[in-house]
């Protein structure tokens, strides 16, 4: 019956089909990721449904109230609900990782991609010696000198951090195509006269995405951590804006009379970043059955 | 062999030019004027002047370069723009409380990694190993700068057992400086033991299912010196080279540790010319920083050389 029900679908389908049944069976790992990334990212999306504060509400009858009560996980040295600061704060992290892994993706794929193909001195002592200097930089430090240089803010450490990401994702692609462009049907295309734009972006780039989602999940845990790291240190979210790493800042002068507002913080830090590593994980087994 | 060092500094020189361009070009990325943006809005047209002589900012861009690298060969960053005092003396006072970090780091993580990297292996798909994997996951999910808060806040702040801050250096008095390191060391070791313990894992399981090691086996030997002479002496090679690559992420992550535990590291060096907008330090520790880096993955990837022949034979770029 099945085979028959297969016989007439069609190749779009099959291949859904066959895509979803790598992603079945004893893969712990990945659907643990898949989880705990969909409760952040449902917690980013709709905070405003979640709770009923604001994350910026300063209340200052309630400071420094320990958690329980109407305050799930306390509230901070001015009274706002640390809970909801955590939601949102979700917000801010995931944005600014995502939008930096966009900025590392976008253009470190361009470049391997570039790279990879045209090979030569582009490649060899272009490209890839421009990706030595950049990462002979460590990240977070990278990033600081940059967020000095263009200054604090979302944005400039939206860019500092997905800069730092580009170095990685270049010398992904760049191996995949090294990989295919050997390759019967990349040779075929060349032969039927295609552009080589047109090789790359319809023909190899669909070959190589696999390494690269797992490596845009792994980024984003990274981001995460680069974007906490750069909060905490005054260079990447100004308070009041809720960021888990300004919080931490914050919590760090409160240890002896209120911990909590160390350890909630941290705990969702870290658990979005457990998230996104174990997705990494768990689509790089799924998606490499061999490796 | 030749071949493969020459060829290896060679493709180092390219990339030290563009981390020498990258970080002259910090001064200029300031966005508007760097003077004013240092010195603030109310400066006096003199005092912006001055400045801009100061930093060599009057003169073409190429001599700038020149000078700037001629004055790097020779040892000399400029000095502080908020003390006066020469960068390279106070890159070099802070940077052996780093190297310190950095070492103890090292030890205490692969004295972490190591054993249970080995014992995770021999064990695989068992419990043991599940749950050294799992707590491997753990420690490399938490950020090192929230496990600094937690451990302050644990053996600080609850059991009083370590400082919360500051730095005796190791030859004033040895008992005081590993007090003063003991928490930061803690704090950062974790992450790197989890990323060492997982490639120690992998590799050591690649290892053990060689068929060297099935011979081994077939000829009788025990398995307990089949595993520690012949498995973890071939596993280990990848490990410490790939482990010397982690440099620039260890260095990263330091930055933070320092600012947490106030010690008067690079980091800190680092951090507090960011905020005093000091261009001058930022630009030499940046540079510093990157050196370290590539020195450190050079000699790792020479060594790395010397051990295995594969690596010396390949193209590797």
């Amino acid at each position: 019956m099945a085979r028959t029900e297969l016989s007439v679908t069609a190749p779009g389908v099959l291949r859904i089909r066959r895509r979803w049944r790598l992603f079945q069976g004893r893969r712990p790992t990945l659907w643990i990721g898949v989880g705990i990334v969909a409760v952040f990212v449902f917690a980013a999306l709709f905070a405003p449904f979640i709770t009923q504060y604001s994350p910026e509400q300063v209340d200052l009858f309630h400071m420094l109230a320990p958690p329980g009560g109407s305050h799930l996980f306390g509230t901070d040295e001015l009274g706002r609900d640390l809970f909801t600061r955590i939601i949102y704060g979700a917000r801010t992290s995931l944005t600014v990782s995502a939008v930096a892994v966009i900025i590392g993706a976008v253009i470190g794929v361009a470049l391997g991609l570039v790279s990879g193909y045209v090979g030569g001195w582009v490649d060899e002592w272009l490209i890839m010696r421009i990706m030595d200097a950049l990462q002979a930089f460590p990240f977070l430090i990278f990033a600081l000198v940059l967020g000095a240089v263009l200054g604090g803010g979302i944005v400039n450490a939206e860019i500092a951090i997905g800069i730092g990401f580009i170095p990685g994702f270049v010398r992904i692609a760049r191996a995949q195509v090294f990989l295919q462009k050997e390759t019967e049907y990349v040779q075929s295309a060349r032969i039927a006269g295609a552009h080589w734009s047109r090789i790359l972006l319809r023909h190899i780039l669909p070959n190589i995405l696999a390494p690269i989602i797992v490596q845009i999940s792994l980024a984003l845990a990274g981001g995460i951590v680069a974007e906490a790291g750069l909060s905490y240190l005054g260079l990447g979210v100004q308070p009041p804006a809720p960021s888990w790493g300004t919080m931490l800042k914050t919590a760090q002068g409160y240890l002896t009379i209120a911990p909590w507002l160390a350890i909630f913080p941290g705990v969702a830090l870290a658990l979005a970043v457990l998230g996104f590593n174990y997705l990494g994980d768990g689509l790089s087994d799924a998606l490499n059955p061999k490796g | 062999m030749l071949t493969f060092i020459t060829r290896r500094i060679l493709l180092t020189i390219p990339v030290l030019f563009l981390i020498s361009v990258i970080v002259f070009s910090l001064l200029h990325l300031i966005p508007g004027d760097p003077a004013r943006v240092i010195l603030g809005q109310d400066a006096t047209p003199a005092a912006l002047q001055a400045l801009r002589v100061q930093l060599g900012l009057t003169r073409p861009l190429w001599l700038q370069y020149v000078l700037w690298i001629g004055g790097v060969f020779h040892g000399n960053l400029g000095n502080s723009l908020q003390t006066g005092l020469p960068v390279a003396m106070l890159i070099g006072q802070a940077l052996p409380v780093t190297v310190e970090l950095a070492i103890g780091t090292i030890i205490v993580s692969g004295l972490i990694a190591i054993p249970l990297g080995i014992y995770a292996a021999v064990h695989k798909g068992r419990m043991a190993d599940l749950i050294t994997v799992f707590g491997a996951s753990i420690g490399l999910s938490i950020p090192p700068f929230w496990l600094g808060i937690m451990l302050l806040l644990l053996f600080t702040v609850h059991f009083h057992l370590f400082p919360s801050s500051g730095y005796v250096p190791f030859f004033q008095n040895p008992i005081q400086n590993l007090q003063s390191m003991f928490l930061p060391v803690v704090a950062t070791a974790v992450r790197e033991a989890a990323v060492l313990l997982r490639m120690m894992r992998a590799s050591l399981v690649e290892v053990l299912g060689a068929d060297f090691i099935r011979t081994a086996r077939a000829k009788g030997i025990l398995w307990r010196v089949v595993v520690v002479r012949h498995a973890v002496r071939n596993a280990l090679v990848p490990v410490l080279t790939q482990s010397g690559l982690q440099i620039a992420g260890l260095l990263g992550g330091l930055v933070i540790t320092e600012t947490i535990f106030s010690l008067p590291g690079f980091g800190s060096l680092l951090v507090n010319s960011i905020f005093s907008r000091d261009y001058t330090i930022i630009q030499g520790s940046a540079l510093v920083a990157a050196l370290l880096v590539v020195g450190v993955n050079l000699v790792t990837d020479l060594c790395y050389g010397l051990i295995d022949p594969r690596i010396r034979m390949g193209k590797g770029a």
